[in-house]
């Protein structure tokens, strides 16, 4: 699977460099479109040249110095693009001076603003993941459209659509003040969480070329981190992918079928992936009180920390839920409570809290809520009740694999009458 | 950037008015705007019972109507055109707005830049 071709060692680096190179662009011509086209023109030209010259010992800097130039050529073509960018350009000098470069001459690191100007909650919730995957992930329009299953045409319309609200509701490139932080980090949180679960949903997909969207979602947490090291939510957030995606191994069979975790093979849990969360969920609840991504982390540490399903620490995730509850009330949480209560109090404490939340309009519709009354009803005996359960799952379950779960499960109940 | 804030009104209380956009929250609205030195213009409309629509068939001709129909629930009840440098400014401002508060919500749209 590993192409060792120079031109993929070009692209491995690339995808490194994309991010900050288009960064440094945008802050210099305060355009999105002028600094991607001139990114694209200097890869083109380090693709023809790094295969036959070799990788210079900087690429960063190479890299900006042509989509520099490239970006001067385009503004020397045409005059009326110029003057309207010399205009901008005036207002982002009144937002300060760029970052000087790193001590090394490589390229100043101003992602973080453009994290915050993709994920700006003036943009669709859709368009902000793909401008994250596409400008900060460095991922073709192609690449994200795949990565979606939509077509390419839908996807380049949708680019297209967030570039234009960007340039012409002048959507600043800019880190929000500190006293905004709490209303636009939560945001950009979503957007690189909104990736993380679509890998998920991917993963378990029809398509086995899906890029590995959750691996791409732990890389963009990953630079966040570091860009804003005290964020604590931050560190819940890579916390909870990574302690999730430890489990990658175990979470489905060789046909693809999905695994509960109840029934997951734990030797095969990344344990090094485990131990990163881990201390990454002690930073998220040390110093203050804890965000939301900062608790869901602490709930996903003790299942990974468990031996055994029937052996974990339900009280604590039963109190952990009731916490997150209280943050982001939501009924989707409420049914994670109930699970979490039927491990600790028994199927019929469990059921009693399932049934109570039969109302919800967010829950119609919603395969998980069926699937885990069927398991307690199963487990009280009540199989004809348990059956129908599984059945209305099945009707509304998305992926193949999840069906697969649930037909075999339906099979079961009715074998057991 | 010019900006346009188009204030749609929210559900009045018993006393007519909705929470926190008083008479006199709207003028130390208007007073910060213009203080801040990026108030353009801005006005607030008559009841919507005193709005007519005019619309030019393709023959021609007029057709005068009551209305617009309030069919949203949404009635625009004044606008404020302010200059500043970028949409996070224009947002703060919108909502700082008395209307964007007891159920009223604040659109803002920027005005498009002919070049003129």
């Amino acid at each position: 699977m590993t192409d060792e071709s120079p031109s993929a060692s070009v692209e491995a680096v690339f995808r490194e460099e994309h991010g900050r190179l288009l960064a440094a662009l945008v802050r210099r011509f305060g355009d999105l479109d002028l600094a991607e086209e001139a990114a694209a023109e200097a890869v083109e030209a380090a693709l023809a040249h790094w295969p036959v010259d070799g990788v210079p010992p900087k690429p960063g800097a190479w890299l900006m110095t042509t989509a520099r130039r490239k970006a001067v050529d385009r503004l020397r073509r045409d005059r009326a693009y110029a003057a309207r960018l010399a205009l901008l350009q005036v207002e982002a000098e009144r937002a300060g001076p760029a970052a000087p470069a790193d001590a090394d001459g490589e390229l100043p690191d101003e992602r973080l603003q453009l994290f915050f100007t993709c994920a700006h909650p003036a943009l669709p919730a859709e368009d902000r993941v793909a401008l994250t995957l596409r400008c900060l992930a460095g991922l073709s329009t192609p690449e994200v459209a795949r990565a979606f299953l939509v077509p390419l045409e839908t996807m380049a319309k949708r680019i297209t659509r967030a570039k234009k609200k960007i340039r012409e509701a002048r959507i600043p490139f800019r880190v929000p003040a500190v006293d905004e932080l709490p209303e636009r980090l939560p945001v950009v949180l979503q957007a690189i969480y909104s990736i993380f679960t679509e890998g998920y949903a991917a993963s378990s997909g029809p398509s086995l070329q899906r890029l590995d969207l959750a691996e791409e979602a732990i890389r963009l947490a990953s630079i966040l981190r570091r860009l804003l090291p005290n964020e604590r939510e931050i560190a819940g957030l890579l916390g909870l992918m990574l302690l999730v995606h430890a489990r990658r191994e175990a979470r489905s069979c060789p046909d693809g079928a999905l695994v509960l975790l109840q029934e997951q093979d734990r030797g095969r849990w990344d344990r090094t992936m485990i131990e990163e969360g881990r201390g990454l969920v002690e930073v998220a609840l040390t110093g203050g009180p804890p965000g939301p991504y900062g608790v869901q982390a602490a709930i996903a540490a003790l299942h990974d920390e468990a031996v055994d399903f029937a052996s974990t620490d339900w009280p604590q995730i039963v109190a952990l839920y009731e916490v997150l509850h209280a943050l982001t009330p939501s009924p989707v949480v409420a049914l994670n409570q109930a699970v979490a209560v039927a491990m600790r109090d028994g199927p019929q404490a469990g059921l009693a809290l399932l049934d109570a939340l039969s109302g919800e309009p967010q829950l119609r519709g919603h395969h998980p809520y069926p699937a885990a009354r069927a398991e307690l009803l199963h487990r009280l005996g009540r199989n004809t009740e348990a059956a129908a359960a599984y059945a209305e799952a099945l009707a509304l379950a998305g992926t193949e694999p999840e069906r697969a779960l649930l037909r075999r499960k339906l099979d079961a109940v009715e074998q057991s009458g | 950037m010019k900006y346009m804030l188009l204030i749609n009104a929210g559900a009045a209380d018993e006393d007519g008015q909705a929470a926190g956009c008083e008479v006199q929250d709207w003028m130390a609205y208007d007073k910060q705007m213009r203080d801040a030195g990026i108030f353009v213009s801005g006005e607030s409309l008559a009841d919507l019972v005193t709005a007519t629509a005019v619309r030019v068939g393709p023959d021609g001709r007029q057709i005068v109507t009551d209305g617009p129909f309030a069919e949203s629930r949404e009635v625009l009840g004044g606008f404020y055109v302010i200059d500043v440098p970028d949409l996070d400014v224009a947002l703060d401002w919108a909502a700082r707005c008395p209307g964007a508060r007891g159920g009223g919500s604040v659109v803002v749209r920027p005005v498009a830049d002919f070049g003129g």
